[in-house]
């Protein structure tokens, strides 16, 4: 039964974006704005000996270290990142200095004259060079139950190992900011999704107060991950710079240099060792979670820390040891990316789970479905499964609904056909939510409400499906509801753009304080609540031990996918894709379908044309020439359909999503694949040159 | 050098550097900023404008290639039945999302039905190629223009 808070509504945002209207940070002009130009480290690893500088015309200036007025470091979960480079370079790309100026030939002309001289040193390029070397930033581990025990009694044990590649997020308005000073305020805006991070970073940047920096969020085009914690790099760029210059100052990336130094998907490394018991269950597990961070820790830790409680995906797994490293290289930093972590270990406990059917001579789905987490089970870090898992009910609607054992029994080669199970924690993980605290604000003036969150648009659709659930708890019109604009000087932090948590977590929030404004609607003509997100009781998490509910709840999703290959050019063709999903309940079906079909075609790239690669710690792929994504012509149908399970704390029962979308399809291309080659497919992306080899191995 | 042309059915005459990226003198000089730059090397179809009635990426062609020619942008182009149409289609089918390459998958629409007013999905998809989306996985689009040459039938 289709919920009515799912049917579909025209996009609040999308009439001023198809007529060209929105306003994106490179369309705003400021009086008197410079633009700056960030000049880079051309060395993966080296001591910044001197730096020669030509001769500056009157209206150009050079900004670097010498003119923070705070810290020269970036605030985010590890602030090790300088904001400009001191006396060393760690990886090609990092910031040295800006040139400033009224021009953008004459900032090019002396940025074409800025002559570092470096001493090289010998870089770490790879993870391998990386692991040898022991560069580990975090070492985590935890465990559950007695491992050591599983592996002594076992039947028997498999190994195997995975890994995979960076993404690039190729959101498509690259990355811009711009900063002025009005009076001693120092405003920001910029295509971000994270307003009061940028905030934190600036305040230690600046060392100026709070309440003397506005950080407004401007139309975002794209992020997926690519926009949480860099704007708090830029951001400091362009504050430093309007101080230094005293005029705005505005900085648009072009693509090129967008790719050069914007954070990446981590790649990933994954090896397990399984304990099979009398029965072949899979009874113990040893887990082993390689990242590349690259130069600086930043984020890392706790896209880590997302890698190793997703590593076990939807199975109960009795006995575990779970390891995740970090590990330092002279790459660019690794940062957030849709799913954070989970794309990787789900892809490889996927595909461990099936080449080891494939060894016992199983059915791969029936060998996992032997192996799912059912209500009340207990999850990797000994928490408790609270919601009803319908993965049975997902699985037969997709099985049918694809024809996937029949399609399982063609056993033509180069065609094949491939299904995946997964699940996202949603929200923060851990304690996250906890130290967050979001807090929203709900105003009621006369009959037209206006809410005040954090919470930024960034093309997933968050303003229409926040202002859809205040309207629908108050039984308002929509057009009465006001999104406020995203200002840190104007709304409470409600937290950060991220972790899927935007419905569920600050939608959910809206949803109680408008049942509260509702009971006192009648009465009053001005009313202004406010309320901070409180995590349900039942939940306990230990942050020390890694021990107990790393998330409140999960979504849960199956995917299958067709394939092809082409057998002389080895060329793969997704030919359709089948998608089951439970978010609870869907806020407005067709903007969901299109955040599930978006984020399963990313998903897609990454599995199979988007080949990324570091040489000598210089990107391979410096432009989207070279750095292909998926186009309308590799695309195929999508068919996505949803099971209903309401979440009793989520907005009229919604859950998480948005990364939910992505992790799927890869493990279904890769199953696909294996079946269509008969061969073991343990890395990704899956291109021709790899299917070629496998395929004159024998 | 001396270049005349029409922007939006508006004679222009100016003198600027024949060198110039059409993008720039679009978006710097006559603040057209429904022109998108996403990549600046004619992969992304942000920055598509019609010449001629044709979509072409104006990060590619210097300012001396559009001497004598009509050039279109959405602020021109948004005030004709046929771009209702189009706006129509893709508002119902949820075409948009961060709205970066919007624009430039409306103007290649135009430029598709202009040619061709009764694609096939196929054609369709073959048409819109050199237009990147990351967020919608592209049949949202699809569906769009679908609905577009639905309602906009007989504009043609």
């Amino acid at each position: 039964m289709k919920q009515p808070i799912s049917k579909s509504i025209i996009r609040v945002d999308s009439r001023a974006k198809l007529r060209g209207e929105a306003q994106y940070v490179s369309d705003w002009e400021f009086e008197n704005m410079l633009y700056a130009r960030t000049f880079r480290s051309t060395k993966a690893k080296a001591k910044i000996l001197s730096i020669e500088i030509p001769d500056i015309p009157e209206g150009y200036f050079i900004v670097d270290k010498n003119d923070v007025p705070g810290v020269n470091r970036m605030r985010t979960v590890v602030s090790d990142h300088p904001l400009f480079a001191e006396d060393n370079v760690q990886y090609i790309g990092q910031p040295i200095l800006l040139v400033v100026g009224p021009d953008r030939e004459g900032i090019d002309s002396i940025y074409s004259q800025i002559k570092p001289e470096y001493q090289e040193e010998t870089p770490l390029l790879t993870l391998e060079e990386a692991e040898k070397h022991s560069k580990v930033f975090t070492d985590y581990n935890y465990k559950k139950e007695d491992p050591e025990k599983a592996f002594a009694n076992a039947h028997r044990i498999i190994e195997d190992s995975f890994s995979t590649g960076y993404q690039e997020h190729v959101y498509l308005e690259p990355q811009g900011i711009a900063a002025e000073f009005k009076d001693d305020t120092l405003f920001v805006y910029g295509s971000m999704q994270c307003p009061f991070y940028v905030e934190g970073a600036l305040m230690d940047a600046m060392d100026m107060p709070k309440e003397k920096i506005r950080v407004v969020q401007t139309v975002t085009g794209g992020a997926f991950g690519g926009k949480e914690e860099f704007p708090s790099l830029n951001g400091c760029h362009v504050a430093i710079a309007a101080k230094k210059t005293g005029h705005p100052v505005s900085m648009i990336y072009d693509r090129d240099e967008d790719i050069l130094c914007s954070t990446k998907r981590h790649p990933s490394k994954v090896r397990f060792k399984a304990a099979l018991d009398e029965n072949d269950d899979l009874v113990g597990l040893d887990i082993d979670v390689l990242l590349n961070a690259g130069a600086y820790n930043g984020l890392s830790p706790v896209v880590l820390q997302r890698a190793i409680f997703s590593a076990t995906n939807v199975y109960h797994i009795k006995n575990l040891n779970v390891r995740g490293r970090n590990y330092m290289t002279n790459v660019l930093p690794s940062g957030a990316y849709r799913g954070f972590g989970a794309p990787q270990t789900i892809f490889a406990i996927e595909m461990l789970f099936y080449n080891i059917a494939k060894k016992l001579g199983v059915d791969p789905l029936e060998y996992k479905m032997r192996h799912l987490l059912k209500q009340a089970d207990s999850t990797c870090t000994g928490g408790c499964v609270r919601e009803e898992v319908k993965m049975p009910e997902i699985i037969e609607k997709i099985v049918k609904s694809s024809d996937y054992y029949n399609k399982l029994k063609n056993n033509k080669k180069y065609q094949g056909i491939g299904i995946s199970l997964f699940l996202h924690g949603c929200g923060f993980t851990g304690k996250g939510e906890s130290v967050i605290n979001g807090k929203i604000e709900l105003i009621k003036n006369k009959d037209i409400v206006t809410f005040k969150v954090s919470s930024v648009e960034m093309g997933q659709g968050a303003e229409t499906v926040l202002r859809k659930i205040v309207a629908e708890t108050l039984e308002i019109p929509i057009e009465k509801v006001i999104y406020e604009t995203v200002d840190t000087g104007k709304v409470p932090d409600s937290g950060p753009t991220v972790a899927s948590r935007t419905t569920m977590i600050v939608g959910g929030l809206l949803q109680k304080t408008a049942m509260q404004m509702k009971e006192r609607w009648d009465d009053l003509e001005n009313l202004e609540l406010t309320n901070n997100y409180k995590q349900p009781k039942y939940l306990s998490w230990d942050d020390e031990n890694f021990r107990g509910d790393c998330y409140p709840v999960h979504s849960w999703g199956a995917n299958v996918a067709e394939v092809e290959i082409d057998p002389v050019t080895y060329e793969l063709t997704v030919k359709k894709l089948h998608a089951v999903f439970d978010v609870g309940v869907p806020i407005d079906e067709r903007a969901l379908i299109g955040q599930m079909e978006g984020g399963v075609v990313q998903g897609v790239g990454w599995a199979t044309i988007e080949v990324m690669g570091s040489d000598l710690g210089r990107l391979k792929q410096a432009n989207l020439t070279d750095y292909k994504i998926p186009t309308s012509m590799d695309v195929p149908e999508i068919d996505c359909d949803f099971v209903l399970n309401p979440y009793e704390f989520g907005p009229f029962g919604a859950k998480c999503a948005g990364e939910l979308s992505f992790v799927g399809s890869p493990p279904a291309v890769a199953a696909a694949v294996a079946h269509a080659m008969g061969k073991a497919i343990n890395h990704l992306p899956i291109t021709p040159e790899v299917l070629m080899e496998m395929d004159n191995e024998d | 050098m001396k270049i005349d042309f029409t922007l939006n059915n508006k004679e222009i005459s100016i003198d600027v550097d024949a060198n110039r990226r059409l993008l720039d003198l679009l978006r710097d000089d006559f603040g057209m900023k429904s022109v998108k730059e996403g990549c600046g090397e004619g992969e992304c179809g942000a920055c598509v404008v019609l010449v001629n009635g044709r979509s072409m990426n104006s990060c590619m062609l210097p300012a001396g290639a559009i001497i004598g020619k009509s050039v279109v942008t959405l602020e021109g182009f948004k005030h004709t039945e046929r771009y209702k149409a189009i706006e129509s289609g893709f508002l119902k089918a949820g075409s948009v999302q961060c709205g970066f390459c919007t624009p430039g998958f409306v103007i290649s629409t135009e430029s598709l039905l202009n040619e061709n007013p009764h694609p096939t999905d196929d054609e369709i998809k073959e048409a819109l190629s050199g237009n990147l989306c990351r967020c919608t996985g592209y049949n949202m689009i699809v569906k769009g223009v679908r609905l577009a040459i639905e309602m906009g039938e007989g504009l043609w």
